[in-house]
């Protein structure tokens, strides 16, 4: 059963384009093919000079993440089959096109090196393992899966708004990560280094990230985590 | 063509597990590094490893270095080095340690330290029962690792140039290496990166089956650039296929659904296991079956319009059996397969997964050559480590967990050893040639004036398809000869490649071309270095080298019992010893003998 999908795709080449357009294209696909990552490379196959970034092809490496329909994904990870044609592809919305569906993750990738993205502990280093008990690990179960594929920030009003002092989703679940950790010892700095009107209080909780994480994860909730310790700090 | 020219003390090509170990200890010893890699670090492919990473901390069974060296010798075939294998197995537990201070975050016991679990090949006390060796990230291990060694990058301020693409080595006339011409994918400018030392760590180069785990970046570019400047491969016969990746997609699933009652049937719905394996059928050891699978599909009894899938049926276990026990397993199945296999059987393929072979090393991480009567001279200014080298550790058959741990240990070794070597002043920054950029320079001009000549896809397509076809699995003498035939009318093909893009951004269909004129390397290597060992030894097994008395499973170590080194330059083959001597001479060596599990 062959099949014939319809695309409406963002395109823009800034050495030879104006101003980016959309357009008008299809693809014929093989019955193995599944996920929109794999109609894009047909395309690609017909078009050579349609851009984009993947690698991994299963959901681990964050290369893919596009506007699919409106809505923030990764191609790997998207049915072909559960999209409405034409199936409409921007590149992530609030970041700089470079090309077609590449944007430059600059700014993004700022904000997560801003929250001190490593374990900090000045303890001289034990000869074995630190230790830690599996309920204390269990802490990090849906934090440290993050991919940085920016699925969440992109799709998040205050990022757009403030993408240089709001820290964002990404951001915030991975300053988590390291909080939640009972190996690392800076845990106060990193909340006053949040403690800002802008960093982190720029979340107004609208959860547009929690509804686009490709790996299921809940920024928001380590977001309100975060705001819990600051208030039980203070008293 | 402006050239821009980046001078550093070192350059390291790839930023995966191997690429950021080795930076952390050159950014540590102060020296200025660049790392270049064609994706952000932690999109690099040892993100999708899962099982774990091989350590003898012994803390839920109790464990020795000297069984994971026995366990690593014997999986290998004997053709593993035994000083490398001794140096990574002894080293395996102050690199696992430093990773977890790193703060990867291991599971956990009960007593709080690393979780350890049963992986194949892993044994306690030289074979006597399964050990518990493989720590791990409940079953992320590669993406708990990348990060965490990304992440000490960042607090050791490593300096990285992110999607740039290294496009070939640059050697001076008395064979130093003094550095690499790269891509920048955003501006399509050129530059030239100076060092006093280059390290290459560009992984896998699984793309060139048509069937693969690897990602679409796994185009071997490391080797690709090294043969291209005259450096040998190593073993590149030796690859290492999975019975069950996803037909189509090459997603993994796991040996686990076989061991849960999973049955591998062909188009007559026949369980044809029993034919191959009337004992253990479809759990005989992962070449067995995989092999029989190849048969099955060669002989006409594959499945699908295409006839080339069999299929792997859970249907007679209970929904609730496959939800506790696996559902991992059902989630990919439904999102790669489009089936529930609670309900249909899951199409499945032998599956290229991994590249035992590459460029050789010693087991400090200095890539080593024939020269003057010495087989293994060190390159000055060259080092390797991870999946792209061969130092060698995992001969002829890796065991599962084992990688991780070599891209830890090799990671390290090269650094350090490039750290003496420009400290000690033996590696200086050596006057570039003239033409040093010209060779790349060349490769793209050809690119940008080739007005007639076919797609890159469909040349990658034929040249994956050759090498599933004539050296997949199983080996046949005459698909194998066909094979090398094959193989070189597809390069005839690949140097005519047309590409319709020349835009200066981003022009990711210049960048495949690119990746394919490495791809065409690797595939040579392999084709021509397996149809010339005649002998079966480990993941290379050939029909006209059955079991005998003379030769156990095949192997021929009379002759075979040494490494194949292919040079480009004439598709020359030349051999070398395979070093049995531990490094330490209090260490036992192990002593060959017929591999049986
Ligand atoms: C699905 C899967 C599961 C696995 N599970 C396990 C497991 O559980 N345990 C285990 O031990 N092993 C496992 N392996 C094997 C192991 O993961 C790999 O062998 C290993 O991660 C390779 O690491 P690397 O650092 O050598 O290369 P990679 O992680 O592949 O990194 C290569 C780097 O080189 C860069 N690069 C490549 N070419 C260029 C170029 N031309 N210019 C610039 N940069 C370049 C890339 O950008 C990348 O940064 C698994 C493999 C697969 C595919
Ligand atoms: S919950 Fe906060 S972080 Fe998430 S989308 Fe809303 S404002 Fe952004
Ligand atoms: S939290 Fe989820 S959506 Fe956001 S970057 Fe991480 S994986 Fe992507
Ligand atoms: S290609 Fe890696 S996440 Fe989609």
């Amino acid at each position: 059963m062959t099949r014939v999908v319809q695309f409406r795709i963002y395109r823009y080449d800034p050495d030879k384009d104006q101003k980016p357009y959309m357009q008008d294209i299809s693809v014929e696909l093989e019955p193995t093919d599944k996920k929109l990552l794999q109609a894009l490379v047909r395309l690609k196959a017909k078009d050579d000079s349609l851009s984009f970034r993947r690698s991994c092809r299963e959901g681990v490496c964050g290369s893919d993440a596009m506007n699919i329909n409106g809505k923030n994904g990764l191609a790997c990870l998207t049915d072909i089959d559960s999209l409405t044609q034409p199936i409409v592809l921007r590149p992530l919305p609030g970041l700089p096109v470079i090309r077609d569906l590449i944007v430059d993750m600059t700014q993004f990738f700022k904000q997560y090196h801003s929250i001190t993205p490593y374990l900090i502990n000045d303890d001289p280093p034990p000869e074995r393992e630190r230790l830690q008990t599996p309920e204390e690990r269990e802490e990090l179960n849906g934090v440290y899966e993050c991919i940085l594929c920016a699925c969440c920030s992109t799709s998040c009003p205050s990022f757009w708004w403030n993408p240089d002092k709001f820290v964002g989703p990404a951001g915030l679940l991975n300053a988590y990560r390291f909080i939640a950790d009972t190996r690392d010892t800076a845990t106060s700095q990193r909340l006053d280094d949040l403690n800002d009107p802008y960093r982190l209080f720029r979340c107004h909780t609208i959860m547009n990230c929690v509804d686009v994480c490709p790996k299921h994860l809940n920024p928001t909730k380590a977001i309100g985590k975060i705001k819990e310790l600051m208030v039980s700090r203070a008293v | 063509m402006k050239v821009a020219k980046h001078t550093f003390d070192a350059v390291i090509v790839g930023a995966g597990g191997a690429g950021l170990r080795a930076a952390l200890q050159l950014a540590e010893a102060g020296l200025r590094t660049a790392v270049l890699t064609k994706v952000f670090p932690t999109r690099s492919h040892t993100v999708a490893a899962q099982g774990g990473v091989a350590a003898s901390l012994g803390n839920s069974t109790p464990d020795h270095w000297h069984w994971h060296m026995y366990d690593t010798v014997k999986g290998s075939d004997w053709l593993g080095d035994q000083d490398a294998i001794e140096f990574m197995c002894r080293k395996a537990n102050e690199v696992v340690i430093e990773l977890e201070h790193f703060g990867m975050p291991f599971d956990r016991t009960d007593e709080g330290k690393i979780y350890q679990r049963p992986f194949g090949g892993h044994s306690m006390n030289y074979g006597e029962a399964p050990v518990m060796r493989s720590c791990a990230a409940a079953d992320r291990t590669g993406h708990a690792m990348l990060h965490a060694l990304y992440q000490r990058n960042v607090r050791a301020r490593t300096h990285f140039f992110v999607e740039w693409m290294a496009l070939d080595l640059i050697r001076d006339s008395q064979g130093h290496v003094l550095g690499v011409t790269a891509l920048e994918l955003e501006t399509g400018e050129v530059a030239i990166f100076h060092a006093k030392a280059t390290i290459f760590a560009t992984g896998g180069a699984g793309r060139i089956y048509h069937s693969s785990t690897n990602a679409f970046i796994n185009t071997g570019d490391g080797l690709g650039m090294a043969a291209r400047a005259g450096i040998p491969l190593e073993d590149m016969e030796f690859w290492q296929f999975h019975p069950t990746g996803v037909a189509g997609a090459g997603v993994l699933i796991t040996e686990g659904v076989r061991g849960e009652g999973g049955i591998l049937r062909n188009c007559n719905g026949e369980r044809f296991m029993e034919r191959y394996a009337p004992n253990l059928k479809d759990l005989a050891s992962r070449d067995v079956v995989a092999r029989a699978m190849v048969t099955e599909i060669n002989e006409g009894r594959g499945c699908g319009p295409n006839k080339d899938y069999v299929l792997l049926d859970i249907t007679h276990l209970s929904p609730e059996i496959i939800m506790k026990r696996l559902p991992g397993i059902r989630e990919i199945s439904i999102q790669f397969a489009g089936v529930d296999p609670i309900k249909e059987p899951i199409p499945v393929v032998p599956t290229c997964h991994y590249m035992m072979g590459g460029i050789p090393t010693n087991y400090k991480g200095q890539v080593v050559m024939p020269q003057d009567g010495d087989p293994n001279a060190p390159v000055p200014g060259f080092y390797a480590a991870g999946e792209c080298a061969c130092a060698s550790v995992h001969g002829a058959n890796r065991l599962g967990t084992n990688s991780l741990l070599d891209l830890l240990v090799f990671g390290k070794a090269s650094a350090e050893t490039a750290v003496a070597d420009i400290k000690s002043g033996n590696l200086t920054l050596r006057e570039l040639p003239k033409d040093a950029a010209e060779p790349s320079l060349a490769r793209l001009a050809r690119l940008e004036n080739q007005k007639e000549g076919e797609p890159v896809a469909d040349v990658l397509l034929e040249l994956q398809r050759t090498m599933q076809k004539h050296a997949g699995v199983f080996r046949f003498k005459d698909m194998l000869e066909e094979g090398v035939q094959k193989i070189l009318e597809v390069e005839e093909r690949v140097r005519r490649t047309a590409i319709r893009d020349h835009s200066k951004v981003w022009n990711t269909a210049r960048m495949e071309a690119l990746e394919l004129e490495n791809l065409i390397e690797v595939a040579k290597a392999t084709m021509i270095s397996a149809a010339a060992r005649k002998e079966s030894r480990g993941a290379h097994v050939r029909d006209d080298c059955p079991d005998t008395p003379e030769f156990p499973n095949g192997r021929n170590d009379k002759e075979w019992l040494k490494h194949t080194l292919w040079f480009r330059d004439g598709n020359r083959l030349v051999y070398k010893p395979v070093n049995l001597k531990p490094l330490n001479p209090d260490t036992q060596p192990i002593a060959l003998a017929k591999r049986t599990y």
